[in-house]
């Protein structure tokens, strides 16, 4: 089975064309403004590499990196407005508690407080009220808000309110654009709340990505399914990311774990990405990215959906250079880093710069610049890195750390102590790690504990549910795995309702041709 | 340890990292109380603390805190409006004003409830608590061992419902008040124990807002080996490390109780661990070898970032450290095993100090 998997990230982007567990052949190519030609210039040049035409290609799969960076650096944000279903509870907790003012203020975040939600047994805290909706859609489109969160008390026990909600704001304004926190996060308001603002934020910039790969599916002549790659390394259509981008949101360094892992054989170690603006710090287990455990920091905000153990933090090739306060970043010239670092005759002071004159690496057409500090900024850069890689660790356990991605080249051969892996390709890891994604089936059920079923066979009962769904969406029975299981009572009902939830995952299945 | 005199909010933030510890994985998170007194502290001064001798010996103080379900506070937070209806019920009660507040339990989310109601009113609160870490029921406490009544205690719900007990004994308050918990949605506000000065310099578990304060530093400043440095300074032993396996969970009568099967890993690589919790961890057991029990306190950090566990977040797959630090020494007398021990909880076990 031959697959494209490709990774757009915020400097370069990446294709590789696998033949099941093969590499055929790949190539890396400066993200451009537009995002599609640098695209088509990837996948060209990846496929001339493999000798392989569109036409044969049984599954083109994209992964970018395009909205976790629209976050960190506060771009192309839409305007949003949250409405929180809860009062008269709620409001000694004002939504954007605890984030940083410059997120909120990027993407004139606004809130209004209404009336309505439910308690733990799902009775109603008080009514939803219309005209309230109404007058609170109306003071956030008066402050500019095109894109709508929702967020109401326990949604995770009863969502109708928040649909509720959706069907009254959607009678009014059909155009105005709505996420409900019960399609993103799990318990706890506050970081469901938070989850779902960032994707209403991210929703205009979702749409833009998907429709500019579709056209340039159609252009190249590919005959097969686009898919996306989500957080826990698996695939979606692309439908589902316009709805919901930020399940797509942490695919990035999924991927280039998960690519990490196969490319070095090493199925547990550490990763240390390096992007142009960004790196992402992660563990492996068994191939798998280590979940968050509680909930997990997205750009300083704190949220809850289930996604990778990563420290991200703003080290790139592209990170701008200060040599007399030494600083490295956050900001980062990004996708303009073939024009805009000195190396590539350009004229701003990169980490690029500052490695390749270190004698790190050999990247760029010009000369190395001299530096003033050199010494200082590297030290700099490899304590950012060590400080993340000492975090991320489990134990003292020497595992190996596996160092990948465009900008891995910066990195020194020892970190923390620990043995740095450089594997063939590792600067396409992260399209490596969409070509292998899996399929998954996910079931989330309330199940009554009682004389005819007990805990144990719900459980299988909602495992087999949910291997079921993955076989259906083409998914190889026999390679299928159970990723997540958890079940929680649902307090102060009548009787033992649990809430269970599986994911299972399994390779992808293709006709054979 | 340093002893603090007030408390803004970085202060606050080491606090809620060290009650969360203190909450031996119950109690709730911290960190909802915290949100509650920034929000607070963005119009107040920042909270004064004081020992409990600088106050005259019949000067009132109120203890404040939150009642009922951690994991309701997690979905639903207090409207705000609470603490200034609570402390004037209270006073009304009393027929006196309040001079300090309290904070009753050192752990978990009722750590920080207490700052709410102090930055709001702008009153000093009490260094010092009544159960020098989290339990479950509000009768265990250093004041019922001192023979000192819960009562007259108000609470109060988000929305606007208030109401009085006036009990027989504090096993009793706790029937009723938890009783009315469920019905106001799973958690409330409440100030009970209203105590005199004189009262409280004899029973506090003194200076414990600056011990939560000190962990909190040291959890941040060592974050995942912090569990090593307060074995050390506290006195306590590592008890196990571990990857979560399985968390069965069963809610009743106002609380959730549980099982952790744990699986070890590094150095404790091939044993098994399990815990018992009802909101708090309460037994750590390796096969029949108990490992701790309360009153002493299990605590569980994450062993990636060293931040501490609560017992809601506990999920598969999750890696943590347990450790085990002694209780308070009132907690160890025979009347307070029979208030707070293994055997109140309905586990065959006896208690072994740590």
């Amino acid at each position: 089975m031959i697959r494209i998997g490709v990774d757009v990230g915020g400097t370069n982007t990446d294709a590789v064309v696998m033949q099941s567990e093969k590499f055929l052949g790949g190539a890396k190519s400066p993200t451009t403004k537009d995002i599609l030609s640098g695209v088509e210039n990837a996948i060209t040049a990846a496929l001339n590499q493999a000798k392989t035409e569109s036409k044969d290609v049984e599954a083109l799969i994209v992964g970018t990196t395009h909205f976790v960076n629209a976050i960190v650096q506060r771009k192309k944000l839409a305007k949003t407005g949250l409405i929180r279903i809860c009062l008269p509870s709620g409001g000694s907790i004002l939504p954007f508690a605890d984030w940083p003012k410059e997120l909120v203020d990027s993407m004139n975040g606004k809130f209004q407080l209404v009336k309505g939600g439910f308690e733990m047994d799902g009775s109603e805290i008080s009514k939803l009220d219309e005209k309230e909706i109404i007058i609170a859609l109306n003071e956030l489109i008066k402050a500019g808000c095109d894109q709508i969160a929702i967020s109401s008390v326990f949604a995770t026990v009863r969502g109708d309110m928040e649909q509720e909600a959706f069907d009254i704001i959607k009678k009014n304004s059909p155009n105005i654009q709505v996420s409900l926190s019960k399609n993103i996060g799990g318990m706890g308001l506050l970081e469901r709340e938070n989850a779902t603002l960032i994707n209403a934020t991210l929703k205009p910039l979702a749409k833009e990505v998907v429709e500019s790969f579709d056209e340039l599916r159609n252009k190249m002549n590919f005959k097969c399914s686009m898919f996306f790659t989500r957080n826990d390394g698996t695939l979606i259509q692309s439908s589902e990311v316009i709805d919901s981008p930020v399940l797509t949101f942490a695919c990035g360094p999924t991927n280039s774990m998960r690519g990490a892992a196969f490319l070095s054989k090493e199925k547990n170690a550490l990763v240390v990405d390096v992007g142009g603006t960004t790196t992402d710090v992660g563990e492996v287990k068994d191939g798998f990215p280590r979940q968050a455990g509680t909930y997990v920091t997205v750009a300083d905000v704190r949220t809850n959906f289930s996604m990778p153990d990563v420290i991200s933090f703003g080290l790139g090739g592209g990170s701008i250079i200060d040599t007399e306060k030494i600083t490295v970043g956050p900001q980062s010239v990004g996708h303009e880093l073939t024009d805009k670092a000195k190396v590539f005759g350009g004229d701003v002071l990169t980490a690029s710069d500052v490695a390749v004159s270190y004698g790190r690496c050999k990247i760029g057409t010009k000369e190395a610049p001299e530096i003033k500090n050199k010494k200082n900024i590297i030290n700099l850069m490899d304590q950012m890195v060590e400080d993340k890689v000492a975090r991320a660790r489990t134990s003292s356990e020497k595992i190996p750390v596996i160092a990948v991605g465009g900008g891995s080249v910066m990195l020194d051969n020892e970190i923390d102590g620990l043995n740095v892996i450089k594997p063939p390709h590792n600067d396409l890891a992260n399209a490596v790690g969409a070509a292998i994604a899996q399929v998954s089936g996910q079931v989330s059920k309330v199940i009554l504990i009682d004389d005819k079923i007990d805990r144990e066979t719900a459980i299988k009962q909602v495992t087999d549910e949910a291997t079921n769904l993955a076989i259906k969406r083409n998914a190889n029975p026999d390679t299928i795995n159970l990723l997540a299981v958890s079940d929680m009572p649902l307090s102060y009902l009548p009787g033992k309702n649990l809430l269970i939830n599986v994911t299972v995952v399994g390779d992808l299945k293709m006709e054979n041709k | 340890m340093k002893k603090i005199t007030s408390v803004d909010k970085d202060k606050l933030e080491a606090i809620a990292i060290g009650g969360a510890v203190l909450g031996s994985g119950g109690g709730g998170d911290p960190y909802v109380g915290r949100l509650m007194t920034n929000q607070c502290l963005e119009t107040a001064d920042p909270v004064k603390v004081i020992e409990v001798e600088t106050l005259d010996d019949d000067a009132l103080i109120l203890p404040i805190a939150m009642m009922g379900a951690p994991t309701v506070m997690m979905e639903k937070f207090p409207s705000g409006n609470e603490f200034t209806q609570l402390v004037s019920m209270m006073e009304k009660l009393m027929q006196k004003k309040v001079a300090a507040i309290l904070c009753i339990e050192a752990g978990g989310l009722n750590s920080t409830i207490p700052f709410v109601a102090a930055a709001k009113l702008g009153l000093p609160i009490v260094d010092g608590d009544a159960m020098g870490r989290a339990f479950p029921e509000l009768q265990m406490v250093s004041f019922t061992l001192g023979g000192i009544k819960a009562t007259p205690m108000a609470m109060i719900d988000d929305k606007g419902n208030g109401a009085t007990f006036d009990t027989i004994s504090n096993q009793w308050t706790e029937k009723l008040a938890r009783a009315l918990t469920i019905q106001m949605g799973g958690s409330a506000m409440v100030s009970l124990y209203p105590v005199t000065a004189k009262e409280c310099k004899k029973y506090l578990i003194k200076n414990s807002l600056s011990l939560i304060h000190y962990i909190g530093c040291v959890v941040k400043e060592h974050s995942f080996n912090a569990y090593q440095v307060l074995a050390k300074e506290l006195k306590g032993k590592h008890l196990f490390q571990a990857r979560v396996r399985d968390v069965e969970r069963t809610a009743g009568e106002g609380f959730t109780r549980g099982v952790v099967k744990l699986e070890g890993i590094g150095d404790f690589a091939g044993r098994n661990a399990k815990l018992d919790f009802q909101n708090e961890f309460l037994i750590a057991m390796e096969g029949d070898k108990v490992l701790a029990t309360t009153p002493d306190l299990i605590c569980l950090f994450d062993a990636n970032t060293g931040e501490p566990v609560t017992t809601e977040v506990m999920k598969y797959g999750l890696s943590v450290n347990v450790l085990g630090l002694p209780c308070d020494p009132i907690w160890r007398s025979k009347e307070a095993i029979d208030l707070v021990g293994p055997k109140y909880f309905k586990y065959d076990i006896k208690y072994q100090p740590l």
